[in-house]
């Protein structure tokens, strides 16, 4: 009788390994493939080697002003010079340690999430970061609290401010977001309609008209005497409506979880609230998490246009200083460092949001 | 929070029925009606299902048990007619509603684990949350469910990475950690793969032989045979027939009857 035996695993042949394999696989596979390589490495070629030429081998990094630039280079000592203006705007110099301070705990709750450290350690700073923190933030950077002399929020700006609108519409344009997909999914008629109601109001209108109607518009409702701090008025109208798309977003999630999922929670004699955060909410929001990173990214760069409403974040600060006559031409570097700033925040927002997905993964599809 | 309730007395949540003439009826069904919205799904049922009866209700798809048995825990609404479960009748009141969720365990078709938690949180939730029970209590009853539906190794595992059989048998665990006084089984062997029927059915013949009150929706008629003091037949949203499975197998009184056992037992 004959027994079966296993064969035993082989390398696969010489030529389908390797560096050549890859190349050929990938870049010349076929003559118009090949063709395309050419020209699109001509391209990144004569493209890229002047802007690094530029930007770094040309550049001037370190000097005292604009003498010391190279006219062929990137002239980052403007970058350098005015840093202060661009990440505090009009903030004191004498009480900058406030916001730096609050910077440190930032990167203390944040820069851990990307590092492999344990789940219990994460959970806790990420705690901290959206409770502890924004009181700290406040506390130290408006001041008037403890002995610090108070600041006035006319005299915030630059990437700080960015980054407070950012954080405080993030942090409160979810919570309000949930709540209105949940509202705009609940069996009672007068709460669904208030959520569509609240809902399609500020998906319809742009942003621009929110801030100018919260900046222009709104003290002239007011009773006289009543006035609110510009940023908040600022704040509530980037919350509002970022928590409208916010909403739609998280709805999706509750729709794609099965009906199952509600009736063995129901079954189980879980009340309203406690099925939602349980067992609705944690498997709605991991589905949605490229959802809500789209939508906080797309936050964060909205957070620009209250430049139009006289207050400086970052890239207003950058721009506002592109008109001074002792530097010229220094559009490039300044737009290009905005950029950056940008581009590291968002980049990071997007990768904390696949570590974050990976992370929940239960190895089980709906 | 969406509760109707009256505000009276908080501690007398359920509003307790006189249990005389029948007594020993943990379910009573008078009159049961409902429709989907013309379409009349259940014509006026009646049931009384005494403590530790364990009874199959089978019928052609369709014809409404699933509906039947969704509605003792409310999963569906009644339009007319009365259920009264342990004592408590079931009305739009949301307390009354969980009171008697509180008290009977179900078993879905696809199981309807939650994903997101293990094995061993799924069987917790409930105990932790809606009977309040200490942690380590609800662990200790949790592994003893477990081991009873033979499937304590995989506690620490999440639902996606066990088998069909092995998932329901936790959804099986998860209802009794509960311990409920009433098991609703809606068809649980239908979504199984054939080699993996036997496993769970095994559970249900030992939770039965435990004096459960079983009411059970399936199409094992052999479970029904083993297993069941009284075997529904139900057709067009109506109870056709009532009997023991020896009657009911051997000497069905109704045709609609005979014609459904004659199409189910001739492979």
């Amino acid at each position: 009788m004959a027994t079966h035996q296993a064969l035993p695993d082989q390398p696969p042949p010489v030529s389908q390994r390797g560096l050549l394999r890859w190349l050929r696989e990938n870049l010349f596979s076929t003559w118009y493939n090949s063709v395309l390589t050419v020209v699109i490495g001509y391209w990144l070629i004569t493209t890229f080697v002047p802007l690094i030429n530029w930007a770094f081998i040309q550049a001037v990094f370190t000097g005292d002003g604009a003498d010391a630039c190279n006219p062929d280079g990137a002239c980052w000592v403007f970058v350098g010079q005015r840093l202060g203006f661009f990440i505090y705007g009009f903030y004191p110099a004498e009480f900058r340690w406030r916001p730096n301070l609050v910077f440190v705990l930032f990167a203390i709750s944040v820069v851990p999430q990307f590092l492999p450290l344990s789940t219990t350690i994460r959970k806790w700073l990420a705690i901290f970061g959206i409770t502890g923190l924004p009181l700290a933030a406040y506390f130290l950077i408006a001041g008037g609290h403890f002995g610090l002399e108070s600041v006035p929020t006319s005299r915030w700006g630059g990437l700080m401010l960015t980054l407070i609108l950012a954080y405080v519409g993030i942090l409160a344009a979810l919570p309000i977001g949930i709540l209105l997909a949940l509202g705009r999914r609940s069996e009672m008629p007068v709460i669904r309609g208030i959520c569509v109601v609240f809902i399609e109001f500020w998906r319809a209108v742009p942003l621009i008209t929110i801030l100018f109607m919260a900046s222009v518009m709104l003290p002239l409702f007011l009773p006289d005497g009543v006035t609110f701090d510009k940023l908040l008025r600022a704040l509530v109208g980037i919350t509002l409506f970022q928590s409208a798309y916010m909403a739609e977003v998280v709805r999706g999630g509750l729709q794609a979880i099965p009906r199952g999922q509600y009736e063995a929670a129901e079954a189980l004699g879980l009340g309203y609230w406690r099925r939602m955060r349980l067992i609705i909410l944690p498997q709605a929001l991991k589905i949605v998490i490229p959802g809500i990173a789209n939508t906080v990214i797309s936050l964060f760069k909205d957070t620009t246009l209250v430049l139009i409403i006289g207050l400086f974040d970052l890239l207003g600060a950058v721009k506002s200083t592109l008109s001074d006559p002792a530097w010229s031409s220094v559009m490039a570097e300044g737009y290009l460092f905005v950029a950056f700033c940008f581009w590291v925040f968002c980049f990071g927002m997007s990768r904390y949001s696949h570590r974050l997905e990976k992370q929940l993964e239960t190895g089980h599809r709906n | 929070m969406q509760q109707t309730g009256t505000g009276s007395a908080p501690d007398n949540i359920a509003s307790p029925v006189e249990s005389v003439a029948r007594d020993e009826a943990i379910i009573r069904v008078d009159d049961l009606n409902k429709w989907f919205g013309e379409f009349h799904v259940l014509k006026s049922l009646n049931l009384d299902v005494r403590k530790g009866e364990r009874i199959v209700i089978c019928g052609p798809s369709g014809s409404g048990k699933s509906t039947f048995i969704r509605c003792i825990n409310h999963l569906e609404a009644h339009q007319r007619g009365q259920i009264i479960v342990d004592g408590v009748e079931l009305n739009e009141d949301v307390k009354n509603i969980e009171a008697i969720r509180r008290e009977v365990g179900m078993v879905f078709q696809h199981f309807n684990l939650f994903p997101h938690l293990s094995v061993l949180e799924n069987c917790l939730l409930a105990p932790i949350w809606v009977r309040k029970t200490p942690r380590n209590e609800a662990i200790e009853t949790a592994m003893h469910y477990l081991e009873r539906v033979r499937i304590p190794d995989q506690a620490h595992k999440y639902p996606g990475q066990l088998s069909g059989g092995q998932q329901q048998r936790v959804a099986i665990a998860r209802a009794l950690c509960m311990q409920p006084k009433i098991m609703l089984f809606d068809e649980p062997t239908s979504a199984l793969d054939p080699e993996m029927i036997k496993e769970v059915l095994d559970v249900m013949v030992e939770l039965a032989s435990s004096g459960m009150t079983m009411l059970c929706v399936t199409h094992e008629m052999g479970f029904a045979k083993t297993v069941a003091d009284r075997v529904i037949f139900m057709d067009g949203g109506e109870i056709v027939e009532t009997a023991a499975p020896g009657d009911f197998f051997t000497n069905p009184q109704q045709p609609r009857t005979r014609e459904f056992l004659e199409q189910i037992l001739q492979h």
